[in-house]
Parts: C-alpha cells; structure tokens; sequence
C-alpha cells in the first residue's frame, strides 16, 4: 500500500473525494499540508484574504452546484475568523467541510501560541466535528465528513488537525474508504407512504390550498417535483427567502416569496388557506409572525428530512419525514395511479379569483419620483433586466437584499444566493466567488449595501488574482438601510448610528484594486450603465448606485400578529 | 413533566459535551446527569432527568437523536421502568440524634458505611422521590454533606436498549 504523511493524506483524500477547490489561507499549524498542496495540480487552492471570505465562498460554491465546499484555515484566529461563515452555512444547512490546523497535540490545552478549542467553539453551529487523534484516522473522518456534510439534513462538518499529524516524516499506509458505514447516523431514505396517502387525501379535498416551499427544496433537488405537483393540481405556491427559485419565479401561479417582507398575496393566501402544505422549510418566526396566530384556518401538512424541524414552532397534522423530492415524487405517482385527479376544482376556481383580487392590491409597488433620488427597487428591476434574469444573483444583507428577493424572478433553484437563517452582512461578494469559480461562463451579480460590502470589501483583491468577472451592484442608500427603516418605525426616527457617514469613492476603490468602477446617480442612466457593465464580459464591475435614503422595504408585518397583519407603504397598513 | 431519557452513545471523546452543550445551546434543562461506559466498551450509557412539556421533550429528543454519536434513545418515562439513585450523606449524629438517625436509616432500607464519634455516612438507594422523603425525615438541619449519583434507569420486563 502506498505510504503517505497526513499532510499527503489529507490532501489525497480530498483528490479522491473529486474536490475541486478548496478555499483557505495559510498559517503555521497547516504548512504541512500546504506544502501537500504545492505538490498536486488536481485541487486548486483559492487564497481569499480573510477567513472569513473562504467561508463564504466554499458556501456560495455549495450553493450554486449541491456539492459540498470546502475550507482550510490555521489554527487560532483562522480558525476564529471561520466562525461566522461556518454559522452562516449551519442556519441554512449548507454542505461544507472545514478544516482546521491545530497547534500539536503534545501542547493542546497549554494556551500554546495560536491554540484555540476549534472544536469546542464551532460546536453548536456545525452538524458534526472531528479531532483528528491519530493521523491513521484521516482518511476516514474525511470520509465520514463528506458524507455527514452532504447526507440527510446538509450542514458544514469541521475536522480540525493538530500539526504533529500533518508531518511530513511520518508516513503510514494510505487507503480511502469506499463507503462509510456508521451505526449512529442513517439519515432517512423515505417517508412513510400511510403518511404521504393521507397528505394527498388532504389535497384533494382542499378548497384554499398554499403549497410552501422552502431551502429544503433547492437543497433536496426537489424543484421538478414540486413544480409538476404544482400544476398538477392547479395550486398556489410561495416560496420563502431560502426557497426562491425552487418554483419558477414568473409563473402564473407564483405568489412570490411570503413571510416579514412576503407579497400581500402570498401572506393573504396563507392566512385565509384552509390546507397547507409546507415543503421543505421551517415556519421559522421571519415567516409566520406570531406563530400563535399562523393561519387559523389551516391543516399544516409539513414534509422535512429533519424531524426536529416538524412540530417546532407550528404543530403539523399531518407531519412526513423524508426527502422533500422522493416524497413530492411518491404523491405524484399516487395522483398518477388514480388516473382522473379528483380535485375540488369548483372551490379551486373561486380560490383563484379571491387570490386574483389581492394580486390587485399589487404589495410591491413603490412611488416613484422622476424628479427625486433614484428607489432601489428600480436596480433591481433594471438588473433584471439587464441579466434578462438569467444571472446568479447573491446579496448581502439589509434591505437590498429584500428589494432582490422580490423584484427579481428567479426561476431556477440555485440562482437565488443568500444569508436567510443568521442575516450575514458580508456574505455576498464572497459567495459570488464561490458561485463564480463553480459556473465560470455565468453571469454572477452581487447586489450589495454601502454598510455590507464593507465587511469583505478585501476580497476585491481575491477575484482580481483570479479575474473573477462578477458585477457588484451596490444599492448605495448612504445608510443600514434596514436598521434605518426598524428605527423609523419602531423608535421614532431616531437614527441611532444607522447612518454610513465617510464612505470611500468606490469607484476609485475598484479601480484601485484593479477593476472597473461606475457611478450612477440619475436613473435615466440606469439602464445604460447595466448594459455597458454586463458588457464587459471578463472584468469586474463594481456599479456604485445612488438611491434614495428614506426608502423602506413593504409589504411588512406588524410584530406579533398574523400573516395578514401587514404595512403596505409608510401610512397604508391591513 | 419529568422525564428520564437513556441514551446509547459512541465511547468517544467530545461526545457528552455534544449532549451537554445542546442542552444549555436550546435552553433545556437537566436536572440529573449519569454516564459511564456499557459493557461493550465502544458504547457508554448516558441517563437524564429533564422536565418540561410534552413539546419540548419531542425537541429534546428529536435534537439527541440527530447528534450523530447518539446511537439509541429511550425515553423510559413512557413505559414501566426501574430508576435509581444512589446517595452518600454526612449526618450530625450525637447524643440522643444517634439513635434516631439509626433508625430512620433503617426504615428507609438505607446502611450507615462510616462512623465517627459526631457523624454518620450514611448510604441510600432508591428513587428520587424515597431519597428526598429521607433528608426531609433526617431534617435539614441535621444534614451536613449530600452527594448523590443522578438517576439511573432501565425498562422492565424483556425490553432491552442495546444494539
Ligand atoms: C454582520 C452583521 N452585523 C449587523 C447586522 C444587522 N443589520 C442587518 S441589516 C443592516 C444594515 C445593512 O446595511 P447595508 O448593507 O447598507 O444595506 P441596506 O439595508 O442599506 O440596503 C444591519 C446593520 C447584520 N445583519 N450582520
Ligand atoms: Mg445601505
């Protein structure tokens, strides 16, 4: 058998696990195996320049492909400037491996120099960890990582790796496991078909009925199914902010996303529903206001790989743990079999008309002002445009990021990218590498904030070495906006440190780092300035876009009430 | 609700401080902790005591059972089951107190295992509530050290929890 270091064998076992990139940074506990690196061409190593970032990417990578990303940072504070970045993928179960030098095992718990407990820090916010005790376990926990990472409910797995097992001296006989086997993890394969025949009778018989679907589905490669049991019975779909994409976002019976800033149509039809079926995703509190009051009327037929999502915030009648796709395809097959589908098509026609009339209220309009500032909602319409909404679009977090989730269509899983669970300011440029080096012929827009793109601005330099061609729409309100808008309402305009006074020229700052930058102030350049900065193909374009300050992000519900309980502009409220 | 959840774990290192943390992370309690190693030494057996409404057990038990070093899980308090608790405690044993706490020690099955001129080990085994009958019947006063081992548990009858 072949005799490797650990340093050769943890780089060997991510050749043979088919990574392709490994996003990280170097330092003194993983020289080994950067040094491991050095001498392989097969997974290429993108140098970020923050910890942080190499997160991000791995993520956005994950995001955009379903196959995990991966991370490798030193000990001590890279390993700490991961942290967010591991949270970030945790809130969203994003698949990732990240691994972690540690100081040698001989002086783990002396506060050697750059000794952090990794392991114990990343804790509540990976799926699973290892310490690497032996270096003739590498090959299998990296294993065991993989599959942990990218099996049942998909979450980020750290391995951290003193140093003494990376040396390079040391060599033992290198085999990489062909499959895991372990007896404490078998995530579930199906869900129960008396379970899944008693949801489809709940269908049939439903005369107000939301299919709801969440991260789940476009993590679960789940889409074509819901989609087909969608028009299969003719039923209303929302999608969450995780679940963008997952239904196609154009379509005549997309109500748009619903929840804090869901379409008036999307939270009315939830509440006045009198048959629920939630697929994929978590009734987490940004979704259903005060879950006491989460429509009344309504069966919940809930279906999640994880059963600790099932019953946790809202009760299910009718719960269906397993993969939200085999259990989508089990109820088409069972549509299929008893030919006609039986439908209650009467009531689903007037469901339709009554959804017909609050699409007339129409939740997303905005004023417009030809005289005044630019609104950010027209960005992202002209983005949209100008992509023909066929780009990769991430975002940051902030009231961008809401203007992106509703006025662009996605119509594809993975083309929507963002920090839903833990709201990460920072996560856009990152995740657009990510995204970028996963699809290098795409279009990859980051739509960003004056306040986000600041917390990894650094990353510039990254897509410069590597002639990343994202273009990088910063909706530049001159404020944190979404703090901005909670302190307007909440706190009677008191505009406690919201305001982003000093910020930089960014269009000398991009071209400082090597890019293009464009200022736009007026919106009669708006659309031109798209169209010559997605133009230029293989340069980054950081657009820096003047919008109006006071604007805020409607529909949005009032704290504790329903999912109808919403404000529709600053004075019109339900 | 008190509940007495058995959990089978994997023998390894980082593994009871998953348990440990997920309960403060999701703001659980514990109110009894036990856990030592089976006599397959790749497994230990870990008993808690934890209370809170039906709710929040299902969570708690779906959150273990998700730990990926979390083999089996029972929940004993669901069926007939057999706990135990073992105590030691110092008591204040002079005087007429002497033959008193003797005899309150032997009404309650326990055994007295060390004697001084002024104090008493005593030793008892049983459920939570018999051991709490016993300090109040010794009277706190008189009570001057208590340790006592957190519940164990086992299912009655042919019921195992095993592999
Ligand atoms: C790392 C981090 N810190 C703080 C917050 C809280 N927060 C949410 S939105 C927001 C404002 C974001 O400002 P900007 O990026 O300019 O976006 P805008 O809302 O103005 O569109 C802040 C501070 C956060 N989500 N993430
Ligand atoms: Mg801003």
């Amino acid at each position: 058998m072949e005799m490797l270091s650990g340093a050769e064998m943890v780089v060997r076992a991510l050749q043979d696990e088919g990574v392709e990139y490994i996003f990280g940074y170097p330092g003194g506990a993983v020289l080994h195996i950067y040094d491991a690196l050095f001498q392989q061409d097969t997974v290429n190593h993108i140098l970020v320049r923050h910890e942080q970032a190499a997160t991000h990417a791995a993520d956005g990578y994950a995001r955009s492909t379903g196959k995990p990303g991966v991370v490798l940072v030193t000990s001590g504070p890279g390993a700490t400037n991961a942290i967010t970045g591991i949270a970030t993928a945790f809130m969203d179960s994003i698949p990732m491996v990240v691994l972690s030098g540690q100081v040698r095992s001989d002086w783990i718990g002396d506060d050697a120099f750059q000794e952090t407990d990794m392991v114990g820090l990343s804790r509540p916010i990976v799926k699973h960890s290892f310490m690497v005790r032996d270096p003739r376990q590498i090959p299998e926990m990296i294993k065991k990582a993989f599959y942990i990472a990218n099996t049942g409910r998909p979450g980020p797995v750290l391995v951290d790796i003193p140093k003494d097992h990376t040396a390079p001296h040391n060599t033992f006989p290198y085999e990489y496991p062909k499959k895991v086997k372990m007896r404490s993890y078998a995530p579930v394969t199906r869900g129960h078909s008396g379970q899944i025949r008693k949801a489809v009778d709940e269908l049939l018989k439903a005369k107000r009925p939301v299919l709801y679907a969440g991260g789940g589905v476009v993590q679960g490669e789940a889409s074509q199914a819901l989609t087909a049991l969608a028009r299969k019975l003719n039923f209303p779909v929302t999608n969450t902010l995780m679940g963008l994409g997952a239904y196609p976002g154009s379509d005549e019976q997309f109500l748009g996303m619903l929840g804090m800033h869901g379409t008036y149509e999307a939270n009315m039809a939830m509440h006045n529903a009198d048959v629920i079926l939630v697929a994929g995703a978590r009734l987490d509190d940004r979704v259903t206001n005060d879950a006491r009051k989460f429509c009344p009327g309504a069966k919940i037929i809930h279906i999640d790989i994880d059963p600790a999502s099932i019953s946790k915030n809202v009760a299910a009648h009718i719960p269906i743990v397993g993969p939200v796709k085999q259990v989508l395809e089990e109820m088409l097959t069972m549509l299929d079999e008893q030919g006609e589908v039986g439908t209650d098509t009467k009531s689903l026609e007037r469901w339709w008309q009554e959804i017909a009339g609050w699409r007339k209220v129409h939740g997303l309009r905005y004023e417009t002002n030809e005289q005044g500032p630019m609104k950010p909602q027209q960005v992202v319409q002209a983005l949209y445009k100008a992509t023909k909404g066929e780009a990769y679009v991430t975002s940051d977090v902030g009231q961008h990021q809401m203007f992106a989730a509703q006025h662009y269509l996605y119509d594809r899983p993975r083309q929507w990218i963002n920090s839903g669970g833990l709201g990460t300011m920072g996560f856009g440029l990152p995740a657009a590498m990510g995204v970028q080096f996963a699809h290098p012929d795409a279009v990859v827009a980051c739509v960003t904030g004056e306040g986000s793109i600041q917390m990894n601005i650094q990353e510039l330099s990254t897509c410069l070495q590597y002639g990343l061609p994202i273009k990088i729409i910063n909706i530049n309100n001159q404020a944190l906006g979404m703090v901005r808008q909670w302190q307007d309402m909440q706190y009677g305009g008191r505009h406690s440190q919201s305001y982003m006074e000093s910020l930089p020229d960014f269009v000398k700052l991009a071209e400082s780092y090597g890019h293009v930058g464009m200022l736009v102030e007026k919106l009669e350049d708006l659309d031109g300035a798209m169209e010559e900065a997605f133009a230029l193909k293989d340069r980054l374009v950081f657009m820096d876009i003047y919008v109006d300050p006071t604007e805020h992000v409607y529909p949005m519900h009032i704290a504790d009430g329903s999912m109808r309980d919403m404000w529709l502009s600053k004075t019109e409220r339900t | 609700m008190r509940r007495i959840i058995s959990i089978l774990m994997e023998n390894e290192p980082g593994a009871l401080s998953r348990v440990v943390g997920l309960f403060s992370q999701r703001g659980y309690n514990i109110e009894t902790l036990t856990v030592a190693p089976t006599e397959d030494e790749t497994l230990s057996r870990l008993t808690m005591t934890t209370t809170g409404d039906e709710k929040k057990i299902e969570q708690i038990t779906k959150h273990l059972n998700k730990l990926i070093e979390v083999v089996k899980l029972v929940d004993l308090t669901e069926g007939a089951h057999i706990e135990r608790e073992i105590m030691l405690m110092k008591v204040k044993a002079t005087g007429a107190q002497r033959a008193e706490v003797k005899r309150t020690v032997d009404i309650f099955r326990g055994q007295i295992v060390d004697v001084t001129a002024t104090v008493y080990t005593v030793q008892l085994t049983g459920t939570t509530d018999k051991l709490e009958a016993f300090i109040a019947a010794i009277g706190e006063t008189q009570v001057l050290e208590v340790v006592r081992s957190g519940v164990s548990g086992i299912s009655r009858g042919e019921k195992v929890l095993s592999l």
